[in-house]
């Protein structure tokens, strides 16, 4: 019994924004059902009274002044974009049909 | 006629000084190699000829006019495609990135410029470095120079390969399980991870940002250590970069092959040795203690219970911090479109067409330990880990100034034997993986061969946080003392490699 079925992963690809087929889910659901049972027995300590640990070195946040600094050039900034019009980012429309 | 190919980064350097060679002379040598054996090897993605003689030419110039240059000036070098290079182009191994120039450098890129050092080109590796053997490049794998139907470890499988077939000194790699020292390990070269926060990582393309770390990649620990020391400190557009002194890598180097190493408590953990472990890898393991013990240290063994939950905390926090860092390849800014009627369906299917299996994979998963009802069992138990593989460390240090273990379990394994299983591939990491989820320094440097396959077995040497110099000590007095036995690098006994004329 798989801890993910294929309906998991198809959902969770789709959260992630990855299409798959139904060969991708044929090749990769099994193998990621098996990463999961295998990563699982980390639960075993999740019931102990540690804190946890997020970043290895501990550190405060670091601030800096609020001023303007050189930065790329509007030019550089989209010279690989996919598409740019007027200066800016061209996408694709953003809302579906029903919108 | 000497071939410069041949000589460490900083014989090449002395020789500079010594106008006994040129920079020039030093990169037509490696341009010439890469030309005629990277048809097999296949380390590189990107090699950038006019770019290294220029800035060659440019250093020779200087040098005959008297101009003070920085000690590896002139020295040829490649770098991982993980860093962002301007005008160069930067893939990390995807096709999402196939054609991609950067508009910027990062930090250890602009530190390799302001080193003077000629960029020969980009190095092969995992896509976006999720791998331990470079198959998973979307630009093919890289051979192994021990045997090419071998992998060279990964991700940084291109960087580890270049220096094993002669084809640069000196190399750059990223660490976030292993990445720089596993690979060092079964090609017979030196790799350094530094502590958590030593070296910038501003221009590095991230993988898990609480894991990743760049490191030096060499043939001999001197090399490594005069690399790390141009490549690391502060850095104010890296918050996570540690505001404190570069490490004295060198010192300490010229330190443990000159002076032993009298009065130091080596540590053996117990939990990274014994079943899984190859028996040459083995025998390689002790008799590097021996040559420990002979230069003056003593040998303790130390036990870190909470390793056993390390690789599975590594393959819950990894795909985490990677699902989220790789949202950034939405179509928009940069990189590979498949254009569909909305933005939506044109992320989704230009994020199935740009990625490969592994980055998929670990993005399904990532995905999953991040959702709402698995979080405190996965993520959260994996975050309570990581403090208890520190609390063994820490335990550890008490007793034994630096720890060691084999590197990997096994010598380099079939290109193609690993690829469909995924777990088997993650066992290579299992001895390196604890280091980064503790964010303490580690080096792997060569211990030999196996005696039943006569492949490279890597010995690893860890030590605490911001104590970076203790790995090249131990480092060095051990490279000196099997240096010695060996008559020569261990590098220099590999079959060598056919030319393409």
């Amino acid at each position: 019994m798989p801890t993910l079925s294929r309906a998991d992963v198809a959902r969770l690809a789709a959260l992630a924004r990855i299409d798959m087929s139904d060969d991708d889910l044929d090749r990769l659901s099994g193998q990621i059902s098996a990463i999961v049972d295998a990563v699982a027995l980390v639960s075993e300590v999740a019931g102990q009274d540690v804190p946890a640990t997020s970043h290895p070195i501990p550190m405060s946040n670091v601030h800096r002044a609020d001023e303007i600094r050189p930065s790329l050039a509007r030019a550089e900034a989209l010279a690989a974009a996919p598409e740019a019009e007027d200066g800016r980012f061209r996408v694709p429309r953003i809302l579906g049909e029903e919108a | 006629m000497t071939d410069w190919t041949r000589a460490s980064a900083l014989e090449m350097a002395d020789a500079m000084r010594a106008g006994t060679v040129t920079s020039v002379e030093l990169v037509q040598a490696h341009l010439d190699r890469i030309a005629a054996v990277d048809g097999s090897v296949h380390a590189f993605l990107h090699v950038d000829a006019q770019g290294a003689l220029a800035t060659a030419a440019a250093v020779d110039a200087d040098r005959s006019a008297g101009v003070d240059l920085p000690l590896l000036a002139g020295v040829p070098i490649a770098i991982k495609d993980i860093l962002v290079t301007k005008g160069m182009p930067t893939t990390a191994g995807s096709k999402i990135l196939e054609g991609w120039m950067p508009p910027y450098d990062a930090t250890v890129t602009a530190k390799v410029r302001t080193a003077r050092m000629p960029i020969l080109g980009k190095t092969n590796m995992d896509e976006f470095a999720m791998g331990s053997s470079t198959e998973h490049s979307a630009y093919g794998p890289t051979h192994n120079p021990w045997d090419l139907d071998r992998i060279p470890g990964g991700s940084g499988g291109g960087s580890s390969a270049s220096l094993a077939a002669w084809e640069t000194p000196l190399a750059i790699g990223s660490d976030t399980g292993g990445s720089i020292r596993q690979p060092a390990a079964v090609t017979a070269t030196v790799g350094v991870k530094p502590t958590y926060g030593g070296v910038s990582r501003y221009g590095a393309i991230a993988l898990a940002s609480s894991l990743d770390q760049l490191g030096p990649c060499a043939r001999t620990v001197a090399d490594a250590a005069a690399l790390h020391e141009a490549m690391g400190g502060h850095d104010v557009m890296d918050a996570t970069s540690l505001d404190e002194p570069v490490p004295s890598c060198l010192d300490a180097a010229r330190d443990g092959a000159a002076n032993g190493l009298g009065g130091v408590r080596v540590g053996v953990v117990k939990e990274l040795g014994g079943e899984g472990y190859q028996a040459g890898v083995k025998q390689r393991f002790e008799e590097a203690l021996d040559h420990l013990r002979a230069a003056g240290a003593k040998v303790v063994e130390v036990s870190c219970p909470s390793f056993r939950y390390a690789l599975g905390a590594y393959y819950l926090i990894l795909p985490a911090e990677a699902s989220s860092n790789l949202a950034k390849f939405d179509s928009v800014r940069f990189g590979l479109r498949i254009e569909r009627d909305t933005i939506e369906k044109t992320m989704a299917a230009t994020r199935a067409e740009g990625f490969g299996d592994e980055v998929k994979r670990r993005i399904v998963l990532g995905t999953y330990a991040l959702s709402a009802g698995y979080y405190d069992a996965y993520y959260g138990s994996a975050q309570k880990v990581r403090t208890l593989i520190q609390r063994d460390f820490a335990a550890a240090f008490d007793t034994a100034d630096v720890l060691v273990s084999p590197t990997t379990p096994t010598t380099p394994f079939k290109i193609g034997e690993r690829i469909d299983d995924p777990l088997a591939m993650y066992l290579n990491d299992v001895a390196t993986i604890p280091a980064n989820l503790a964010g303490i320094p580690g080096m792997s440097l060569p211990s030999g061969v196996a005696p039943e396959d006569g492949l490279p077995v890597g010995f690893q040497i860890l030590a605490p946080a911001h104590e970076d110099a203790r790995l090249y000590r131990i480092g060095a007095a051990l490279e000196a003392a099997l240096v010695a036995e060996w008559g020569g690098p261990l590098t220099s006994t590999a079959p060598e490699l056919e030319v393409t004329p």
